[in-house]
């Protein structure tokens, strides 16, 4: 690539600046207020929509001149970028993995930072459950959201129907979601891509729809509330302590931390129960045809694969991790109803997989984090969170086009492993 | 599973040297198929002797391609048998035809771009064999060495030739009693065609392997096979030896440009 001819940066430039007036002079430059007599009236705010085209201007100048100076040599030698991180993952993911488990003595049992660390954590596990979908098999699923209120569901109404415990509904949860990845892998074996894409969008809204709407089973929009807590291997956490009760039983001085310690683990755990699996199946050869699946459906055919089985295992493994989650989720909230399995939740599940990079842990770990962590963290910001939260996404995406690891190292190697760097391959196709 | 799961014993080695044995290895009678509205084979019948070399020609469009995915059980034929080895296959899944002994090196090779060549050869034997896949790995090494010093490389990193050597490769992975090669000279320049064709030849001489090749390039696949036929609009026209074929005015003039 050579230097990129300034004239026709400005020109570029310039084009964006006229792309985002036509935005903005709709958007903010005419803004309705109710006017001294109660009537609607047009106030015009021309300058905030120059300031605003005025930025994109720049902004994408600079991004063309920058670009233009980066040089991309071919090379098979992993990229600076990705030789660093590599070096840092090294150290980076056991360091992050000691962060997570003593994360309750380091944060001194301060009940804030424990439920952000449940929260991210439930995101990690929902990511890396739909990374075997999206990122290792290669099936684009916008409607993950879907396996998590099954999960969430089947919990809420195994334990208050017919009383059964936790430890018993995470499984059938799981079972249960599975089952769904099944049926909604069928009429979805022939497609790929967008069209793929589509019908599990629409999977995610059928399944909230019903369950907004079977009222008698699912209590409709009211939820299912009273959903029982887990308890320690059958001791309740129970805030009055005495004989029978997890403080009790060791001899603790009750309190209401012991059960958010008790949920971080556990969710800890299934993250880290998902974690394994997917490391463990990608060495197997059911993990490596759906790698190949990923890179090419019609070789894989060519190859004696059996792609219908090899579909249908990702969607249902995908989805029993997404009921655990669902499940978990159940019985920390103590409360579910349909307005928490929205498509923004599959959107945000998905963003976390794709800026990880596609078939990344470490990656989709990280980028769970970000995402809700930061999300978190900014919300001093206000209104601004959002535009902080989408910059970044954009940030990221230019400078990491294939997320934040866009490396795959390969599960078959001759002595020492060596990654893949993401920038010498061409952008993925669903 | 079966007894056919078991690939390493009969229908390989001595039994597979040319005219020895009497029975096709795989018979296509009266084979007709369709995509939608859209008749794309006719009537065609066909037949691959073992430790044959028999090659498929035609114009775009002649329907070579849809005849060979046919055999692999997609599309599914509308009419007519598919044999092979006395079984009839016709209507199977792919991947249950392709574990009775086919393989297939697709057209446009269809590499895994992001994996490495050995994971790629590799994936050849994952579904269809059981057992260690070094030996087979060292036999195709033998066949192309250039494969051995790309080991390590991306598949989407190969250069055409060397994608189209990974190809092959990887199909004789599962030590197949049938190999079909869709186009293997599609896009590749004359020189590397003719070590790929070089080796179909060296493969089929010393292991006897039966091979079935859709081509373009007609003259160079009737060169190299014992057996050739003309597909045109979806029905065989001609049949006859490679050398015959190449000695008859009309295919000259339609497929050779007049050599």
């Amino acid at each position: 690539m050579g230097r990129t001819n300034p004239v026709a940066a400005v020109k570029d430039a310039a084009l964006a600046a006229l792309v985002a007036f036509g935005l903005f002079a709709m958007m903010v430059g005419l803004r309705t207020e109710i006017g001294p007599e109660g009537a609607l009236v047009l106030r015009q705010r021309w300058g905030d929509v120059a300031i605003l085209c005025g930025l994109v201007f720049l902004g994408r100048l600079l991004l063309t001149l920058w670009l233009g100076r980066r040089r991309v040599a071919a090379s098979t030698k992993p990229g600076r970028w990705t030789a660093r991180l590599q070096q840092a993952g090294r150290l980076f993911a056991p360091a992050m993995l000691a962060v997570a488990l003593t994360l309750p003595v380091l944060s001194g049992g301060d009940r804030y930072i424990l439920d952000l660390g449940i929260l991210v954590l439930t995101y990690v596990m929902l990511g890396w459950g739909l990374n075997i979908v999206v990122g290792l098999a290669g099936l684009l699923d916008l409607g993950y959201v879907a396996f998590y209120g099954i999960g969430a569901y089947s919990y809420a109404l195994l334990a208050t129907e017919f009383g059964l415990s936790f430890w018993l509904c995470l499984p059938l949860a799981g079972i249960l979601a599975a089952f769904w990845g099944v049926l909604l892998g069928f009429p979805v074996l022939r497609l790929r891509g967008d069209y793929l894409a589509i019908v599990t969008l629409a999977f995610g809204e059928i399944i909230r729809v019903v369950l907004l709407n079977w009222v008698s089973l699912t209590g409709g929009p009211n939820g299912i509330a009273g959903i029982p807590r887990p308890s320690f291997f059958g001791l309740p956490f129970s805030a009055a302590g005495g004989e029978g009760s997890f403080a009790g039983f060791f001899g603790l001085e009750p309190s209401p931390s012991h059960r958010v310690i008790f949920l971080y683990y556990l969710i800890l755990g299934l993250a880290l129960l998902t974690n394994w699996v997917t490391i463990r199946l990608r060495r197997q050869p059911l993990g490596r045809a759906w790698e190949a699946l990923r890179e090419d459906e019609i070789a894989c055919r060519a190859l004696g694969i059996n792609v219908t089985v090899t579909k249908l295992s990702a969607f249902a493994i995908g989805a029993m991790f997404g009921g655990f989650a669902g499940a978990f989720f159940a019985t920390r909230q103590a409360f579910v109803s349909p307005e928490s399995f929205t498509f923004i939740e599959s959107a945000i599940i998905l963003a976390i997989v794709v800026l990880g990079g596609l078939g990344s842990q470490v990656g989709v770990a990280v980028a769970a984090l970000v995402m809700i962590g930061g999300f978190e963290v900014f919300r001093d910001l206000g209104d601004y969170r959002m535009l902080v939260f989408g910059g970044a996404m954009v940030v990221i995406m230019v400078l990491r086009p294939r997320g934040l690891v866009g490396t795959r190292t390969p599960s078959i190697a001759l002595g020492e492993k060596r990654a893949i760097s993401g920038e010498l391959v061409g952008e993925g196709h669903g | 599973m079966t007894a056919s799961d078991d690939r390493s014993g009969a229908g390989r080695g001595g039994l597979n040297r040319p005219h020895q044995a009497t029975a096709p290895l795989l018979e296509v009678d009266g084979l007709s198929a369709a995509y939608g509205a859209v008749q794309a084979l006719t009537d065609v019948s066909l037949q691959v002797m073992p430790g044959e070399i028999v090659t498929l020609i035609g114009a775009n469009g002649a329907g070579k391609s849809t005849l060979l995915m046919t055999l692999c059980g997609e599309p599914k034929p509308r009419a007519g048998r598919v044999v092979l080895a006395g079984e009839d296959i016709t209507g199977a899944p792919t991947h249950a035809i392709m574990r009775r002994g086919v393989a297939q090196s697709p057209e446009g090779r269809r590499v895994f771009p992001r994996m490495t060549v050995r994971e790629n050869l590799l994936m050849g034997a994952e579904a269809l064999t059981r057992g260690d896949p070094t030996p087979q790995l060292e036999r195709v090494f033998v066949l192309f060495p250039r494969l051995k010093e790309r080991l390590a490389q991306r598949g989407g990193t190969l250069s055409g030739g060397e994608q189209q050597m990974l190809a092959i490769g990887r199909a004789l992975m599962s030590r197949p009693r049938l190999l079909l090669l869709d186009e293997p000279s599609l896009g590749l320049a004359p020189l590397v065609v003719k070590q790929i064709f070089e080796a179909i030849r060296a493969l089929n001489a010393e292991t006897g392997l039966t091979v079935l090749l859709v081509e373009q390039n007609a003259f160079q696949a009737l060169r190299l096979a014992h057996r050739g036929y003309v597909l045109v609009n979806g029905r065989i026209t001609m049949a006859g030896t490679g050398q015959e074929l190449l000695a008859r005015p009309e295919i000259r003039a339609a497929y050779l440009g007049g050599h």
